[in-house]
């Protein structure tokens, strides 16, 4: 099966700034595709291009291996990061307004019953909360019932429980064979959506591949972590990373870290061992905390 | 280089009907500006119709017809009367039109011994007793017109409508879609099959039918209480009101075609609007200012909008007579149309 879109040597230039500098990638159908990247990498403007909104400097977008065209509008549904919406009407009749913008469209209750959105259906969409407003946003993405969703940092601002919420109704979403285009600031959020990620800093690519495949790419190691009240004043063999209340040690060989540990006279009653995640990849690509 | 998505311009009415309802419901529901639209106008009319509504004019107002002659001795003692101001009028018809309109309290024919007096005007009852008594020796012969006063709220209130549906088709389509845009409804739409077309018409056909309601409701609701003077017909001031709007209207989204500063919209909505409400004559005539301001007046809708309705209600002029007025909205209208949607920016 050809990709769903193909994207060939992207370039997107400001005035004096480029943005975008030469991206290629493909999004194969069926699939949740992640990009990921520091603010001001490009990932934005890529995904801007990709929408239809941002025309590019130079580069191909290929859809079902066409140029982006009106086809194109009627099977994309598109969140964005920031939507407003027109002021003094209702979740009800926003919905109805947008429904009536394309040929193909699903039934309102449908997209109340999946997106939760009886309790404020004749609200004010300015009187909404940040979750329930997603949900909204999210049902005018999936209003064309699209072969494809654009979701740009569509978690961004939601408390833990709400942003729990909000997988789930896209993991509904991945079920019925959608594809998916996620831009995120979380790294957690990446690994339990996506297919495939790619990871942009600077307006280029610097990493490509599934979670699991990035992860054991570049690290062999797993990091243990202490308390850093612990470690106070002793007098360590190896290298140690300080991070707000706790510390880290990576090791490639954990029973010698403990060894070394123990010997030291650090008391390891409060030692955790992790896997190494998108985050540690994150900071070791970019030299950069993707959340601060 | 990837062939960039045009423009659409494609005309869907389900797409249109769509933007229209929603624009509406917002106009109902936003009632603080609602409320505005209505009071604003109504509160001007009240307010002058109250203050001049005990207008007494001190001088009397005589038109004389005819050659005067300039040797005194032969020459009416009626016209030595003092506090009374005497007008030389060459023209007949024009100055019974002025008995009528209050504008002038009589009409006199020295030469052939004739007079003209409007019988609802107390100004004229007395000037007939005061010609009588001055020239008892004469016979004159008396004609009769009738006619109301033509008052200032007369005169004021095509200007206060036009004024009125000045702002909110500069503001209600100006400031509102430079709102959507800096908040990116606009960019929403976009990325929805709703051409640049179907969105501005649905912005224009709204605004445009919403301003006819209030104004027609506005016009009728004070006319209960002052009974404006209407010499003309009541199509053609629809007519020229609905062309006038639709200018305003295309002025306000030539404005808003590409900025996405609410701020500087709004200055430069100011910037246009305060000259208008100055030069246009709303509140007086420009009759008597210099060439250069009334030149520049020229270059407003709103000046065309007001001239052709006084005309039409005050001077009974029909649509033929407004022929200038009602093509001078039309060219700014399509003008202004057509570069704004040429220039038109989602985003």
């Amino acid at each position: 099966m050809p990709p769903l879109l193909q994207i060939e040597n992207l370039v997107k230039h400001y005035k004096d700034v480029q943005a975008v500098r030469g991206v290629s990638f493909t999004v194969e159908q069926g699939s949740c595709f992640g990009l990921l990247g520091p603010n001001g990498a490009g990932k934005s403007t890529t995904v801007e291009m990709m929408e239809g909104i941002t025309p590019p400097t130079d580069g191909k977008i290929i859809y079902h291996g066409q140029p982006l065209g009106d086809r194109f509008r009627h099977e994309a549904g598109i969140m964005f990061q920031t939507t407003a919406l027109q002021d003094f009407i209702t979740v009800r009749e926003t919905l109805d307004l947008f429904r009536r913008l394309y040929d193909k469209t699903l039934p309102v209750e449908e997209l109340v019953e999946r997106c939760a959105l009886h309790e404020f259906l004749d609200r004010d969409t300015r009187k909404l909360s940040g979750g329930q407003r997603q949900r909204l946003l999210l049902a005018l993405a999936l209003i064309n019932d699209p072969e494809f969703l654009f979701l740009d940092e569509p978690t961004t601002g939601l408390d833990p429980q709400a942003r729990r919420n909000f997988w789930e109704l896209v993991h509904g979403i991945k079920r019925e064979g959608k594809t998916v285009i996620l831009t995120t600031h979380y790294m957690e959020e990446a690994y339990e959506l996506c297919d495939k990620i790619i990871i942009m800093d600077h307006g280029k690519i610097i990493a490509e591949g599934t979670p699991q495949q990035l992860l054991s790419q570049h690290f062999s190691d797993v990091v243990a972590v202490l308390p850093a009240t612990e470690l106070a004043g002793k007098e360590l063999p190896m290298p140690v990373i300080k991070n707000g209340d706790s510390c880290e040690i990576v090791t490639r060989n954990v029973d010698q870290t403990i060894l070394e540990l123990i010997k030291a006279g650090v008391s390891l009653a409060h030692l955790r061992i992790r896997e190494r995640t998108l985050d540690d990849l994150f900071l070791q690509l970019t030299g950069k905390e993707l959340r601060r | 280089m990837t062939p960039i998505p045009p423009q659409r311009t494609t005309f869907r009415f389900k797409h249109f009907f769509a933007v229209l309802t929603a624009r509406n419901i917002e106009f109902f529901r936003d009632r603080a500006a609602l409320a505005w639209n209505i009071l604003f106008p109504v509160l001007i009319v009240a307010g002058f119709a109250f203050a001049f509504s005990g207008e007494q004019i001190d001088l009397y107002k005589v038109g004389v017809y005819g050659e005067q002659s300039s040797d005194k001795e032969q020459q009416n003692s009626f016209l030595d009367t003092e506090h009374i101001q005497f007008i030389p009028v060459t023209e007949l018809q024009p100055a019974i039109v002025k008995l009528e309109r209050h504008q002038l309290d009589m009409l006199f024919d020295p030469a052939q011994k004739r007079y003209w007096i409007n019988d609802e005007s107390p100004q004229g009852y007395l000037l007939e007793r005061i010609l009588r008594g001055t020239d008892a020796t004469s016979k004159f012969s008396k004609q009769i017109v009738t006619g109301k006063a033509i008052r200032y709220v007369d005169w004021l209130i095509p200007g206060v409508l036009a004024m009125n549906m000045m702002f909110s088709a500069l503001f209600g389509i100006g400031y509102v879609i430079v709102r959507y845009r800096k908040n990116g409804v606009l960019k929403r739409l976009k990325a929805t099959p709703l051409s640049a077309l179907e969105f501005l018409s649905a912005q224009i056909v709204s605004r445009l039918w919403l301003i006819m309601a209030i104004t027609t409701l506005v016009f009728a609701g004070t006319n209960l209480f002052v009974d404006f003077a209407m010499f003309g017909s009541w199509l053609s001031l629809f007519i020229i009101f609905t062309l006038g709007t639709i200018s305003m209207i295309s002025l306000g989204l030539l404005i808003a075609a590409r900025l996405s500063s609410e701020e500087l919209a709004g200055g430069l909505l100011n910037l246009i609007s305060w000259p208008m409400i100055f030069l246009s004559g709303v509140w007086f005539s420009l009759e008597g200012s210099p060439t250069i301001i009334k030149q520049l007046a020229q270059l407003l809708p709103l000046t065309h909008l007001i001239d052709g309705a006084r005309a039409i209600m005050i001077d009974g002029a029909n649509l033929i007579d407004i022929a200038p007025q009602l093509g001078m909205l039309t060219l700014m209208s399509v003008v202004f149309i057509a570069i704004g949607a040429a220039s038109f920016r989602w985003e």
